[in-house]
This record gives structure tokens, sequence and C-alpha cells, in this order.
């Protein structure tokens, strides 16, 4: 990994506009995130959050149709899919999709080693493997048995969850976007995802959790809250924000 | 098109590997069928009068037979006077070992990656290769004798043993069966036998490897696998042709005999040529596959169907003994414009017999692709239980899955379960995927692995890495 100097951002993103089809979903956004660095981005239904998320991992859904996202300097709009990912970018799912009959840990290994091959890392073992794996299993208290089962298969929606955080812990990303990892959680799940972030939390790596609710930052200390309405972001302050938001709901940043 | 589609598309586009075509001379007769080609086939191979008394028999019966139409197949009418019915690589002397072996052929079959060589002996599979219509080797056949176990050439067996081809030819499969098992009753030229004595554990893999080369030929097999009382075997076949702007038409039948407290695990890769991408050339396989289950004896179809211009196969069991066990696990592939029409009947005769289908077909392209099922319960068969499941997995939206299961119950003490499900892969499942950084065409190949591999378990190690290697390979070029 290149070295990173606090001073520059791992993410920047500049006056980035998308749209779906022929209705317009981000209007010029503007984002920056330095190594380190956990923030939030919140806001309610419908101003833009997950499309963000999906046009920084590369989804073809939405069309970008201006502005520009680099990280670590490197112009992430130009990249593929596989080769965000292999430059550091996770995106956590709110609907992690199921894979019926390829085994849960198989799956993990390919894409750990598919990255490892193309940053020119060696692939590990099955046996290094299953070592590492099992280790960040305990991590987000995850039932062995689940790793044999077919990804995501017949999963509840807090198991879904965790293996997606599972899934980040093992690939150890520069960068985590976590859209709506707090949905559909119960207070010891949302404990669980939280410590599996916290866990990854290091001067090297930033997240950004993408959510609805401030629920979520009880157990994630965010340095940086931002706004999105209509397809920018319209506020950003620290932890002050989101108890702000809680007493005076989304219509107060959307007036 | 979206980049998805059309990455999947390219992947989904790949070509034929096995389309090269061997340079051996061959002793073919002229093309066309009439009694005196019946004839000559039989005296070429110095067979048996009970022999060709079978072909004769068979050959006007098919004279009185129409060619099946209710196949959800289509294609161009077959000219069954254009074709040779044999063809053999030339010359043809007696082999004494395999280092006699014509070098073209052993080259031909090490392209394919047969291990036909005696020193191979690690790999534990005795091998029967059989070169367009005529068995060119037999490996392990001294170490198979030493336990009692016949394997070899039909041919060999007609000559070895004919009191035991005598016995079984046809006795699963009639020489009335249907127009194309007639047709093969009536002019096969080779195939495997094997014997399985009493209570004998058959040690190693036996395997027989098809190929088709000559232009204009049919290959019409039969292959016939008796499993005495007690005995046990586990028998593989695989498929492959060279790349021809004609079809070929290949009508095999096998039977399979399990006597009281036999079992027999058939194990198919079939990778005959496909045609290409525009539906030109590649074989039609009409295949009659059926076997007769004993007392107490289990028979199970395993197979994995990528090849073949057009499909035409429903490996069957008839349960006639009580407590006997029939299953059939099958993968069935179709891409660009191959059709598929390919499932199993299960007849229950006996008390207390049971049986298991999963089939799983994998359309892309333009490929159709039919599951075909009968289960049958006769009124006798106390007890009886099936468990049916098919499933489909569409790639790309031009291709089509069809699921024709048929439930015949006449006993009010049968268990009859019949389950299905149609699914996509989807674009959410292949980002999925290329987000954890798995290229595209490594994402396609896995999820139907996935999809498959609860047939894929079922093969032999060895060949259920060759068929999801294939499995891979066949797809190339088809997602949306």
């Amino acid at each position: 990994m290149s070295p990173q100097s606090n001073g520059t951002a791992l993410l920047e993103v500049r006056g980035l506009r998308a749209r779906i089809d022929d209705k317009e979903i981000l209007k010029g956004l503007d984002l920056t995130v330095k190594p380190g660095e956990v923030h939030a981005i919140m806001g309610p239904n419908g101003s833009g959050k997950s499309t963000f998320a999906g046009v920084l991992a590369g989804r073809d859904r939405a069309e970008v149709t201006g502005g520009s996202a680099t990280l670590d300097g490197k112009d992430l709009l130009a990249l593929t899919p596989e080769e965000r990912a292999v430059s550091g970018l996770f995106l956590g799912f709110q609907y992690p999709v199921e894979i019926p009959g390829v085994g849960n840990l198989y799956f993990l290994r390919t894409a750990l080693n598919a990255q490892r091959k193309a940053r020119g890392e060696e692939e590990l073992d099955a046996v290094d493997f299953l070592g590492l794996a099992r280790e960040k299993m305990k991590l987000v208290e995850m039932d062995p048995a689940f790793m044999n089962r077919g990804v995501n298969e017949g999963f509840s929606g807090g198991e879904k969850k965790r293996n997606e955080v599972l899934q980040m812990a093992v690939l150890e990303p520069r960068l985590s976007i976590l859209d709506e990892i707090d949905s559909g959680l119960d207070i010891d799940a949302l404990r669980v995802v939280a410590r599996g972030v916290e866990a990854l939390r290091s001067p090297e790596r930033s997240t950004i959790l993408v959510t609805h609710y401030q629920r979520l930052l009880e157990y994630i200390v965010p340095d940086r809250i931002h706004v999105m309405a209509g397809g920018r972001i319209v506020l950003s302050g620290g932890r002050e924000l989101a108890l702000e938001l809680e007493k005076k709901g989304y219509a107060w940043v959307e007036s | 098109m979206t980049d998805t589609n059309r990455e999947l598309t390219e992947l989904t586009e790949q070509s034929y590997k096995y389309g090269f075509v061997t340079d051996v001379a061959e002793d073919r007769i002229r093309k066309g069928l009439d009694e005196d080609v019946v004839r000559l086939i039989s005296s070429k191979k110095n067979e048996p009068a009970f022999l060709l008394d079978f072909r004769l028999k068979a050959f006007r019966h098919w004279l009185t037979l129409e060619e099946p139409t209710w196949a959800k197949v289509r294609y161009n009418p077959i000219d069954y006077q254009g074709i040779a019915y044999y063809s053999a690589p030339k010359p043809r002397k007696k082999l004494s070992s395999m280092d006699e072996v014509d070098p073209e052929l052993r080259e031909a079959f090490a392209k394919l990656g047969i291990p036909l060589e005696e020193q191979k002996r690690l790999s534990n599979v005795a091998v029967d290769a059989v070169f367009d219509s005529v068995s060119v080797a037999t490996t392990f056949k001294k170490k198979l004798a030493e336990m009692g176990v016949i394997f070899g050439s039909f041919s060999d067996a007609v000559k070895e043993h004919p009191e035991l081809v005598e016995k079984y030819l046809g006795s699963v499969v009639p020489y009335t069966d249907n127009y194309f098992a007639t047709l093969n009753s009536a002019v096969f030229s080779d195939g495997s036998f094997a014997y399985i004595p009493k209570g004998v554990r058959c040690p190693m893999e036996l395997s027989t490897y098809f190929r088709i080369n000559a232009a204009e030929t049919g290959q019409f097999e039969r292959t016939l696998i008796v499993a005495d009382e007690g005995a046990y075997v586990s028998y593989l076949e695989g498929c492959t042709a060279p790349q021809r702007d004609e079809n070929q038409l290949h009508a095999a039948v096998v039977e399979l005999v399990a006597l009281d407290g036999a079992e027999i695990k058939y194990s198919t890769v079939q990778n005959w040529y496909p045609g290409d991408a525009q539906g030109k050339g590649g074989i039609y396989n009409f295949v009659t596959k059926r076997g007769k289950a004993m007392k107490r004896s289990k028979i199970s179809w395993t197979q994995v169907e990528t090849g073949s211009a057009i499909t035409w196969k429903y490996p069957s069991c008839i349960l006639q003994g009580d407590d006997s066990v029939g299953e059939f696990y099958s993968v069935a592939l179709a891409n660009h414009r191959q059709q598929a029409d390919t499932g199993t009947k299960m007849i229950h005769i006996g008390k207390n017999t049971r049986s298991t289908i999963v089939s799983k077909g994998i359309s892309a392209g333009h490929g159709q692709n039919t599951y075909r099922g009968l289960v049958k319960i006769l009124k006798g068969a106390e007890g009886a239980r099936n468990h049916s499941q098919c499933d489909s997995l569409l790639i790309g939206d031009r291709c089509g899955a069809h699921t024709f299961p048929y439930i015949e119950a006449r006993n009010p003490t049968a268990q009859v379960e019949h389950e299905a499900t149609t699914s996509k892969i989807s674009e959410d499942q292949l980002f999925y995927c290329r987000q954890r950084g798995i290229k595209e065409e490594d994402a396609v190949s896995m999820i139907v692995n996935g999809f498959a591999r609860q047939v894929l378990k079922e093969l032999p190690m060895e060949f259920a890495v060759e068929a999801q290697k294939l499995l891979g390979m066949s797809l190339e070029g088809s997602v949306g």
C-alpha cells in the first residue's frame, strides 16, 4: 500500500453528478475523507445516499454525468468494480444477495485471493486462510456452521449483515462504505457490527457509514457527520449534528 | 446492452477446444442403410448368428417406425441414407499391447487427456476408448480379469463371452423400444461391455471414452453392464467430437442390469461438439439409457451434459425388485443454439422402491433446456417413494427453460414429491462478486457451479473437476 500522509485525502469527491434513467439523483456532491476518519452520511429516504455508495463502488445502475471521485489520488470512476475492490474499496450492501450452492468460506477465499493476486501478492492457501477466517469470525460472533452454507443462503437479515462485516474484516479494505448496515438489526447484532467496524479502525483506514438513523452512532462514534438532501451534502459537522437531527427531524434540513 | 450484458455475452461465446480431426486411415462402408449394410456390418465383425438375427429383426422393425416428434427440439430432417454406418480406423490388426495402438490415435487421446497408457496405473481408471465406431484399446484388462471382472469392447465380449451377451442384450432396452434404439440395434458397431461377478466390488473406476472422428458417419455404440448379485461398479463415460459444419448423428444405447443386491453407478460427462454460435454443425445426440434394478439393488445415473447441438436422452430405472433404488442426477447446459430435452423415467414395480431425481438445467445464449421426466408407480409398488427436484438457471434473456414432469401413481400408499424452481443469474449477484474483487467470468462460473453442486458432488473426484471446468468453458458468452 502506498504511504499516506495525514494531510491528503483518501477519498476526494468533487461536484459528483449522476442520474438513473432521466432522473438526476446526485446533483454536485462534494466529500473529503482523510485516512483514519470515520464519516457518517445521514439523510432522509430518497436523498441519494445509496446511489452515492453504489456510484463509488461502480454499480452501473446510475450513470455518472459529471464531477470526479478519487481514491488515493486514483481516478475511481475509470475503474471497473473489481479494480476498485482491488484498490481497497469495500461496499457493505444494504441487501446482500444470496448465491446458492457457493460455500460462504469458499467465496470469501476466492475474493481475498483474487484481490491479492491482482495486487501481485501471494495467494493464501486453504490452511492459512482458515486460520484468518476463524479469527475474524470470533470478532463478529459468527457460528462456524455458517461458513459452509451457501453465501447468505437462508441467512436472517442480521446474519447477512454480520457476514458483510466478516467479509470486510477479512478483506481489510482501505475504505469501507457501509450502506444501511444497521437496518433491520436488533441491539445485540448492532453491537457486534459496531465492534467489527471499530476493530478495523486504524490510521490508514477510513469508513463511511450511510444511515438513516442516529442509533448506529451510539455505538460507532464518527469523526464527521454529513447530512444529505436532494442529491447534495447540505450540512456537515461533528457528533452534535446527529443529536440535533434526532431532535428536529430531517424536515429541518430539507426546508 | 449494459456493460454487464456485453461482458457476459463475450464470456459465453467461447469456442470448442476438442474440435481437432485426426488423420487416420479409415475402413468405412458406403453410405446408406439397407438389409445388406446390416449384414455387412455383422460379417465384418464375424458375429454369431444370434446377433445377426437381432440386428435384422431390429432393422425390419425400424422400417415400420416413424421418427418421434414429441421432444421440444427442432432440427432439420436427418437423411438416414446420407450416413455411413460403419467406420473403423485402419489397419485393424489384433493388438497385443498398448504400444501397438496407432500413434495418431494415441496422440488424439492424449490431446483429450485420456490415460491410455498402462503406466498411468496410478490414475486407477480402466479405460476403453472407442474411436468412431470401434474400440481401440482397453487398459487394465489383465488386472481386472484376476478378479473375474470382464471389461472391454463389445466386439470382444461377443467373441469371448457370447452367452452373457446373448442373455442380456436387449433385456432392458428391447430392439422394439424406440426409433433411435431400434436403429442402434440394427447397426451398432461397437461399444463397451462390463460384467462384475457375484459379490465382487470392482476395484477401479471403469471408463469409456467415445470419440467421433470421421466425417459423415454416425456413431452407434452399445454399452452393456451387468452387475451380478451383490456386485458393485462405478462406470464413467466421456465423449468428444471434431468440429464440423454438418450435423452428425449419435444414437447410442446403454443397458444396465443390477441383479439382487448389486449397485451400479454410471457417470457421464458429455461434451460432443455443440455446433457454433449460429447453430451450424454439432452432434445430434439421441440416446437411450436404461437400467433394470432387481431386489435391494441400486442404479445411479449422474450426467453432465454440456455438448451436442441436440440432446435427447432419458436415463431411466426400472425398479423391478423390492427395495430397489433408482437415482438420477443431471446437469444439462444449453448455450448458443443448443437444445436439450433430457430427464429420466423411474418405473416403480417392486415394493418399497425408492427413487430420487435431481435435475439442474442451465440455459444461456439462445439455448433451450427442457426437463422431461416420468415417475410411474405401478399397482403392486406398495410403499414406493419418489422425490424430484428440478431447478432451472437462466443466463440472459434469450434462452428458455421448460419442465414437463409426468406422474402416474396407481398405488395409494405411494409418496411422490416434486419441487421445481427457476432462477436467473442476476446483475445483483454479479455485482456483489465483482465488488469483492472477483472477475465477471470467474463469478459466472462460480455461480453456475454452485447451482450444479448437488449434482457435481455425485461425480467421482477427477470427473467432478473436469465437469466444473467444462461448465465454466461452455458458458463463455451468455448472461444478462
